[in-house]
């Protein structure tokens, strides 16, 4: 089968993620004939943003109301549908993505390669096992190729490129009586995007309390940042869950990363060990972090944190 | 309701493992072994929707060579009911996996799936969503709260940005994320007790399910090593180095 790539495009419904971008330059390394799959309700704005993204040659939208939550049960018949076409299926390995793909992989009766970092070839990646502690060159005998890719490894392409291409409306509908939406919480932040953001300050158990997480912020707000926080950080409360970095939280890959009061778990450094420049502060010598940090300051964060946002511009 | 738990037996999730200087894979001879977490948090939800009269049969399964019997006997110290050993070849593609899982709920007929959302081993994130693809059930994945109420389950998911909440018609397919609950420890006389629960092997080729491979690893290697960086000794150390020398600020 010729190299024909469909990328599913994750949204909501006015925006386009920024893993899809990336997921788009992924695909770039496959070949040039990449088309982007766009569902969703009143989505046609997300259409035409799409369909000016480099590496775009065609754009499907399939928009209903079946499709307004992207809910597995409701999408995977549509991308099952289309498959045929398509020797390579990428999404991004968002929430989204994770939850999507293995459905439809399931369907094909194929594998899924799941957080693709590297491509190799056509038939072969690259991704991390044991919470990145090892690489896996993995290579498939599926005539579907089905993946997900972590966007944390893949630049961003442009995303107006000066060519738009063709849209094409897709008169789809499914039927889907196995599931239904009820409701969404969203952890709403005037803060960058954790996943997409330059710097980023995580806050550990260190921190001790909620009130003294403030301090990661005021320090994330200084360097314009997202903050972040390790797996003690959540389950104490300090933050919500969605900032969570790590093996099973967001990977993250920033120019700077600051680990504040976070000893640095196998679990933790999975989600954080490929950022450019990585700081740590933290009162124990000995902790693990310091042995991934480029910068180590062992003092007490409560002296180093109000001294370190009063001395920043 | 019968619920069926799977559970896979991994390299316990404190150790920090090695990899063959062959390219093979990585150490597993002589590492400690443990439950998934992730699927210790499923058991957990498991016994809690029993405790609280919502379930009337907990069954574990688990899908390796004899080794996981010793994961499923700690399933049945925790509460099950009873356990399934499919033998078979340890490391089996999760497509497989989810067929076995699929064939199994033909036999069993459970009106509650409960899965890890990942196996910390090969972090593939697949086996409930194929589950459920492959039995045209509905799937509720990365759960943290799970409520089973007048013949549906409602689960509230951990998404980017936030939480979803879906009503999913039974029988359903439900993986755990960490924050489901805080699973309990075995008691002692629960672990003898657990050792008379009784225990089926199954052979996994019995399932009519093409068990080989469909994807080579070629090569397992280490990930590149960061350099070991310098302590600083102060705050203002600290900013000179990354706006001077790191140019980060």
């Amino acid at each position: 089968m010729d190299t024909r790539i469909l990328v599913i495009a994750e949204h909501d419904n006015e925006k386009v993620s920024l893993d899809t971008y990336k997921t788009l330059s992924a695909a770039s390394c496959l070949g040039d004939d990449v088309t982007v799959l766009v569902m969703g309700a009143a989505c046609h704005n997300v259409a035409d943003t799409l369909a000016k993204a480099q590496y775009v040659s065609k754009v499907l939208i399939a928009e209903n109301e079946q499709f307004a939550h992207l809910l597995a049960e409701s999408c995977a018949p549509l991308v099952l549908r289309l498959a045929k076409d398509f020797s390579h299926i990428l999404a991004p390995a968002s929430t989204f993505g994770k939850n999507l793909l293995p459905r439809v992989a399931a369907l094909l009766d194929v594998g899924q390669l799941s957080d693709v970092i590297q491509i190799v070839s056509t038939d072969t990646v690259i991704r991390p096992i044991y919470a990145g502690n090892a690489l896996a060159k993995v290579k498939t005998s599926d005539v579907h190729k089905v993946m997900t890719i972590r966007s944390s490894a893949f630049d961003c392409g442009e995303t107006d490129c000066g060519e738009v291409a063709e849209v094409i409306e897709m008169n789809e509908s499914v039927n889907n009586a196995l599931s239904k939406y009820i409701s969404t919480q969203k952890n709403k932040s005037e803060r960058p995007e954790l996943s997409a953001a330059r710097v980023v300050v995580s806050g550990g158990r260190g921190l001790g309390s909620k009130e003294n997480f403030a301090m990661v912020e005021k320090l994330a707000d200084k360097l314009g940042g997202a903050i972040g926080a390790s797996r003690a950080a959540v389950d104490a409360g300090f933050v919500s869950n969605d900032l969570q970095v790590g093996q099973t939280g967001k990977i993250v890959a920033p120019e700077l990363y600051i680990a504040v009061g976070i000893s640095g778990a196998i679990q933790h450094m999975a989600g954080m060990k490929d950022s450019k420049v990585i700081v740590a502060i933290n009162s124990d010598p000995d902790a693990p972090i310091f042995q991934v940090a480029d910068y180590g300051l062992v003092g007490d964060l409560f002296e180093v944190m109000p001294e370190l946002i009063d001395k920043l511009p | 309701m019968k619920v069926l738990v799977a559970i896979k037996r991994v390299i316990d999730p404190y150790v920090k493992v090695r990899v063959k200087s062959d390219g093979s894979g990585v150490e597993t001879n002589n590492v400690k072994m443990s439950m998934n977490p992730f699927c210790e948090i499923a058991v957990e939800e498991a016994i809690r929707l029993k405790e609280s009269g919502v379930a009337e049969e907990v069954v574990v399964v688990s899908i390796g060579d004899n080794s996981v019997q010793e994961t499923l006997r700690s399933a049945l110290a925790l509460g099950a009911d009873r356990a399934i050993h499919v033998n078979g070849p340890t490391t089996l593609e999760p497509l497989v996996v989810a067929k076995v899982l699929a064939a199994l709920m033909e036999k069993e007929q459970p009106q509650l799936v409960l899965l890890g959302k990942q196996a910390i081993d090969s972090d593939n994130n697949q086996v409930a969503q194929m589950v459920a693809a492959l039995t045209d059930t509905p799937q509720g994945t990365f759960t943290s709260q799970l409520v089973i109420e007048d013949g549906t389950a409602q689960v509230t998911r951990e998404i980017d940005g936030g939480l979803e909440t879906l009503e999913l018609s039974l029988p359903a397919i439900v993986s755990t994320d960490l924050r489901l609950n805080e699973p309990r420890y075995a008691s002692l006389p629960n672990i003898m007790k657990a050792k008379r629960k009784p225990l089926d092997i199954l052979e996994a080729e019995s399932f009519n399910v093409d068990l080989q491979p469909r994807q080579q690893v070629v090569e397992v290697t280490a990930p590149p090593k960061r350099e070991s960086g310098e302590i600083v000794s102060s705050v203002d150390d600290l900013i000179d180095k990354l706006r001077n020398k790191a140019n980060v600020l």
